[in-house]
Formats: C-alpha cells, structure tokens, sequence
C-alpha cells in the first residue's frame, strides 16, 4: 500500500517539476484565455447589449467561464499525454516498474488537476483588473471548485486516452468533444433560457457544473447559480468517481 | 513436467502472441542462462520486441508458458519488474529533468530506501561515466549520453538480469561502439544476466548465445562460433560479365547454391576460399571483373537460412514515425 501511495506521488510529481521548468508552456497557455477575455469579450460587451448573468456586464460574466475554459484544456491535456508517453516516453519506464496500473492512472489524474488549478489560480489573479473583488475566502473556495472539476476532466481524458490509439485522434476529440464542452457550459453565455436543446444538452456536460459552481462563487451574486453549489459539487464528485474508474480500469487492460 | 533446470532464469515454452489473427511470435521455445550474454537477432518486425516486452510484463501473452527468476509472467508481475532492469528501444527518460532527477524517480519507484539511493546514483553515474554532467538536464545530453543514462537507470535497482532493447539504435558508429564497451564492461565487474536484442549483426557478437529470431520463429540457437560454422567455410563475392553463366559454372564445380548479392554480384560459399579463386580465375568460362573472398558474419547465417538480408526489410509507416520520434528525442 504505501509502495502505491509513492508510486502516487512519484508520478504526481514528475508532472509538477515538469511543468514549473517549461516556462514557456505556461506563459504560452495563459495566452489564449487572455486573448479570449480582453479582445473576444470586450468586443462582445461593447457591440451587443448583454441581459442575462443578473446585471453584471458581460466581461465579469464571462471572466469565470474563461477560468473554466483553462482548467479544461489544461486539464485534458496534460491527461491525454499519457497517450504520447506511453508510446515513445517516460511512462514506458513507469509501466514496468513494480507499481500498479491504477496508482499510475491516479497519479496522473492528480497532476493534471494540480496543474490545471495553478493555471487556473494564474487567471483567477486578473480578477482585480475587471474590478471583480476577491477575497482569500473567495480563492480557496474557487481552488477548491476549480480542483474537483480538473479532476473530473482529467478523468475522462484518461478514459479516452485509454480509447483511443493514435496522435490523429487528438484533433477530432479537441473539435467534436473539448469545444462543444466549453460552448455547451455556460461559460460565454447563460444557459437558463437559451433554446432548448442546449440546456438540455449542457446538463450533460460536467463542466456545465463547474461553471455553475465557480460563478456565482467569484462574482459574489448567488442569483447567478441555476443550482445549488452542493449539488454541483456531488454531479462533478460521481463524475470524477465513475471515469477514475473506468480510466484505471481500461488503462490497465491496454497494451 | 520437464526438468527444471536451475540455472535458467528465463524460461519461455511455446510461446505464441497473435495481434489481431497476426502471429507476432509463433511458438517460440528457449532459455537464458544465469549471468550470460544472451542475443536476440532478427529483422525489424521479426518479433524481438515483442517477445521481450511479454516476458518484462508489459504486454500479456496468447499462449504458452514463461518463466523468469522462476516467477510466472502472467500472475507474479511485480515480483518479476522487481527483478529487471530495461532499457527500451525508445528512450523513456525525461529530458526536462536532471540524470540525478531520473535516477531520483527511479529510485522512488522501485522503493529504494532513500539512504541508500544517493549512493548508488553515484555508483552508477560512475559506470557510464556522466558523473560530471549528473546536474544537466537530459535535454542537453548527446544521444550516447542518454543511452548511457538508460542503462545506468536500469541497473539502479540491482536487477538480476538487464534487459537491453536495440540499445545502439540510432546512434552514430563511434557511439555504438563506446556503449557496447560499457555493456562489457558492466558484465565483467557484476554477475548479472544481460538480454539484448539488436538487428546489427556485429554487434551480438559479443552474446554467449544468440537465437536467431525471423517472422516470429526462432530459426538457429548457438554460440557465435557455432552458428558461422554451419556455413561450410568463406563467402566468395564476385561481379562477372555473364553472372547466369558464371552462376551455372559454379555450381557444377563446387555443388553449392548460389545467391544473387547486391550490386548485380552473385555470392557463394567455399571450403577454403585461397585454392579456389586462382583455379576459379584460370577455368572460368567468363570474365571476371572483381572477386572478394571474408570469413563468414552472423548475417550471412541469416542469409543462408531465410535467404534474405537482415537489414532490407522496409519500414511501416508507423516504424518511420518512431524513426522521427526517435530523432526529435535522442537529439
């Protein structure tokens, strides 16, 4: 057991060092969330008239969902590179060393979550600059919201790491699956009374949840939530359960 | 059962592993002994890797049974990876991290106690001399250098055996043979079973045993010596002017088959190739333009059995990926 708690943490940690030395990777990934938020959301704000998100403008209402939007592919991706590794890189040394298979799967998923929460705590600290107020309460809350939802993320990027063999397969899944998730969400625009097979379809998507918890949370304006914040957290919590899950488990079936 | 021999450390009977209704490996049967070089040899595709990889754990087999350390592959996994150490074909090291960092990792993974870990990095960085460049970050190292730290990585844990995968490939003539120099080396100051695979011919010389390995059958088991000795004596190369005359020519005389070489040459095998060529170059019926006679290589074993060269297999598309993926990372 405690030789699985360390094989945890070694992958885990390689994930973290990795990412603290590739400076360019995170300067370079804070770039399209900026760009979407200063350029894509003031030229929304200032060219239509926004109604939903409780009388905010639309820059505050969209600021959370661009926070989303980066736990998204961060998360996402740093799981899919299991892919990669395992083909040509350093997993190949993890898959014959003595640890199991799901420690493995765990401790990716939590790397990827760590880095995706860091990337999303970075964003989070332009809030001052859209005048959204933030406390350390108000941080630590969305930490933690933002945690639970790269988890349920990197999650199902294992489970389709495990599905899928080749490299090609990443641009398909990053148009047919990771944009839909990001549209379909809530986090450019509200999804209470759009046309109806959107908000049917967004309550299939977990990061339709994330988004609904975050919101109201960061911009301080409970009218903003479509449900309450615990149910969030218990759809995003079963998500993360059942994909770890089935990630470990197709993961370990895979060759 | 059989007898069981103790000296065998791996032990592999009848082993099958089909990919798709496609027979990677098709019914091998062989052993390794304790502390011998032993040498996979064969094509690319030929299933080395393959066969390998099922005995390191990491892939499952169709049938058959096999052994190693006298742990069974299928149901005493982490007792064997205990016991190995590999080197992949791929490199498999981080190149964002130092070669201590790795070694750290590696350390952590086989559940090193930490006291003893620093120690032994140093020991084995010693090895393969990179101690002075242990803080660099893999991503600096030359191609020679990585390979080097593969195989120290794979030693960190004391394994009994060392399993190394083309541990030349894609490495320029002057580094390939620096490593081998490493690999013997490392066998005379440690008892440790070394199993390498390799598709250059030289270089597995160097085995106590190779088994020559095509299209997923074992096709010859010996020493060096005793597999070049199945070959009656001296290859004899020659470019004539009428090779098929010259060809029927040959074999009249000698009564051995005679193989088209490349380059528009036909080759051929002779007791004692000295007394042959003046006779031959005097009786020929016509002209000869060159002739060249060399003591037998392991590659023409193979071609005497398979009746192919080792290395004019053509690469799959996928094989021409990990070429490139293997030219962006060991570089």
């Amino acid at each position: 057991m405690k030789k699985e708690l360390i094989g945890v943490y070694t992958i885990w940690l390689r994930d973290i060092k990795r990412y603290f030395r590739d400076k360019p990777r995170i300067i370079g990934s804070l770039g399209q969330p900026i760009l979407f938020l200063f350029v894509l959301g003031t030229g929304i704000a200032s060219s239509l008239s926004f109604k939903g998100g409780g009388g905010g403008d639309y820059l505050n209402f969209m600021f959370p969902g661009i926070i989303g939007m980066t736990v998204l592919f961060t998360s996402f991706f740093s799981a899919m590179s299991i892919v990669w590794d395992r083909e040509f890189g350093f997993l190949r040394e993890v898959l014959v060393a003595p640890i199991s298979r799901t420690s493995i799967v765990i401790g990716k998923i939590l790397g990827g979550s760590t880095i995706a929460m860091i990337q999303g705590a970075i964003i989070l600290l332009f809030a001052p600059l859209l005048k959204i107020p933030i406390t350390f309460t108000v941080f630590f809350k969305v930490i933690g919201i933002m945690f639970l939802v790269a988890m349920t993320i990197a999650a199902m990027g294992i489970v389709l790491a495990s599905v899928i063999k080749s490299m090609q397969a990443f641009q398909v899944i990053t148009n047919f699956l990771l944009m839909p998730m990001f549209f379909l969400s809530g986090a450019l625009f509200p999804l209470n009374d759009t046309v109806k097979w959107m908000n049917v379809v967004s309550r299939a998507n977990p990061l339709f949840y994330g988004i609904d918890a975050m919101r109201p949370v960061i911009l301080d304006n409970p009218a903003l939530q479509l449900y309450p914040l615990w149910l969030d957290m218990v759809v995003l919590a079963s998500v993360t359960v059942v994909m770890s899950i089935l990630g470990a488990f197709l993961f370990s079936r895979q060759e | 059962m059989n007898d069981i021999n103790t000296n065998n450390i791996i032990e592999v009977k009848n082993l099958v592993k089909e990919f798709k209704g496609l027979r990677a490996v098709d019914d091998i049967t062989f052993t390794v002994k304790e502390d011998e070089i032993f040498g996979f040899l064969g094509p690319n595709g030929a299933g080395k890797t393959t066969t390998i990889n099922i005995i390191c754990t990491l892939l499952s087999k169709t049938s058959g049974e096999v052994t190693l350390g006298g742990y069974n592959v299928a149901r005493e996994r982490n007792k064997i990876r205990n016991c190995i150490g590999m080197v992949f074909q791929d490199p498999s090291l981080d190149d964002r991290l130092t070669a201590l960092e790795n070694l750290y990792f590696h350390g952590l993974l086989y559940n090193i106690p930490r006291s003893a870990l620093k120690e032994r990095s140093e020991e084995v960085l010693e090895m393969v001399n990179l101690t002075s460049r242990k803080k660099s970050l893999v991503m600096t190292y030359s191609g020679g250098m990585k390979r080097r730290l593969e195989i120290a990585r794979g030693l960190l844990h004391y394994p009994k055996i060392l399993f190394l995968d083309e541990p030349t490939l894609g490495l320029d003539p002057q580094t390939r043979n620096k490593i081998w120099d490493y690999i013997i080396k490392l066998k005379k100051s440690k008892n440790i079973t070394i199993f390498l695979t390799s598709h250059y011919m030289e270089e597995t010389e160097i085995c106590d045993r190779i088994a020559i390995i095509d299209k997923g059958k074992i096709i010859a088991l010996d020493t060096p010596d005793n597999l070049k000795r199945t070959i009656g004596g001296d290859i004899i190369t020659i470019l004539s002017e009428d090779n098929v005359k010259l060809k029927d020519y040959i074999k009249e005389i000698t009564g051995s088959e005679v193989h088209d070489a490349k380059e528009g040459k036909i080759r051929f095998e002779v007791k004692d190739s000295s007394s042959f060529i003046p006779k031959l170059i005097k009786n020929s019926p016509v002209k000869i333009l060159s002739i060249s006679a060399r003591k037998p290589t392991l590659n023409d074993v193979f071609l005497d059995i398979t009746g192919r060269e080792i290395r004019e297999e053509n690469a799959s598309a996928r094989d021409s990926l990990r070429m490139r993926m293997r030219r962006r990372m060991r570089h």
